[in-house]
């Protein structure tokens, strides 16, 4: 039988996604090489930065005459989520403050969920492991992007803005089966960001749907 | 250094930070008992709220009805026990048809 626990059970989870994330690494390369980025610059962001999301917000930020400071609260903020994120599975971690700090960097979306054991506990080995998997694709992804520079349209052409959504839905649907109260935190948070998203930035959005989280209290989320 | 490295290293810094802080701070605290209740909650919290920010965008700038049919294809045919990457392929194929379609 397959273990779903594990550094292999992450390598295996981030293996499916790593498809995904090289498609938006690609997107991120080609869109920083046109923005006049050159090579090096955009595959640097990704190695340093490894957050597609804050990246695209500070590439936006740039090109829109956006200094540094524009720029880095933009992407703060969409990568802002990471604060409860870490807090939540901050206890999977080992060692000490740096060595933690260090595991920390495999906090990235699709790790964290599908690391998720439920009750607020977390597999860090299989959280490294999607990571690990995950990383070198966006890496190349960007590569592939700068070099190739396919049209802006070829995620949307071809339906593979699907992928992230589609990914998280369905491990959205693992936590909501045979957990009623999650299902009472997921349909107000979902309230929560449709009404938020309309006047805040995504980052303090998402920010703003963790607070949903509050009603696990109320609800009796099994700890 | 021009503006543009200097905004990868400085977004690098803030982003590297982000992550480290929970992980380094509270890693060896033990948290009172009421906070467990609400970490069990923020998995579905969160990931309710990423599925609907990428399919609305800012604003709901981004809203496209055939990405949120090709959604819809993708968790229905999960629930019916398709196996992930299928019931995602699924949705994939679905939108870009629709869009090569309408």
């Amino acid at each position: 039988m397959v273990s779903t626990k594990g550094y292999m059970a992450g390598l295996r989870v981030g293996a499916g996604f790593a498809a995904a994330t090289a498609v938006l690494g690609l997107t991120f390369g080609a869109q920083a090489h046109s923005l006049g980025w050159g090579v090096l610059a955009p595959i640097a962001a990704s190695v340093l930065v490894f957050s597609g999301s804050a990246q695209f917000s500070m590439a936006a930020a740039l090109a829109g005459g956006g200094g540094l400071g524009v720029a880095v609260g933009a992407a703060a903020l969409i990568n802002a989520r990471f604060l409860p994120m870490g807090v939540a599975a901050a206890d999977a971690f080992k060692g000490g403050r740096l060595r933690r700090a260090v595991e920390g960097q495999a906090l990235v979306d699709a790790s964290w969920a599908a690391a998720h054991l439920g009750g607020g506990r977390f597999d860090r080995e299989k959280m490294i492991g999607a990571t690990l998997a995950q990383f070198p694709a966006w890496v190349l992804g960007t590569v592939v992007g700068v070099l190739v520079a396919p049209p802006p349209d070829v995620v949307t052409r071809f339906g593979l803005d699907v992928v992230y959504p589609g990914f998280f839905l369905l491990l959205l649907i693992d936590e909501l089966r045979g957990e009623p109260a999650a299902r009472l935190v997921a349909a107000l948070a979902a309230l929560t960001a449709a009404a938020l998203v309309l006047v805040l930035p995504v980052g303090l959005a998402l920010v703003g749907t963790a607070a949903a989280a509050l009603v696990g209290l109320r609800a009796g989320m099994p700890a | 250094m021009s503006t543009l490295w200097a905004t990868i290293v400085v977004v690098a810094a803030v982003s590297i930070s982000l992550k480290a802080a929970g992980p380094a701070l509270l890693g060896d605290r033990e948290l009172p008992a009421w906070t467990s209740g609400v970490i069990a909650a923020l998995a579905p919290a969160l990931l309710t709220g990423l599925v609907l920010t990428d399919v609305t965008g800012p604003a709901w700038s981004h809203l496209d009805w055939r990405l949120c049919a090709g959604l819809g294809a993708t968790g229905a045919a999960y629930l019916l026990r398709a196996p992930l990457l299928p019931s995602i392929l699924l949705g994939v194929v679905l939108t870009a048809g629709l869009r090569a379609l309408i």
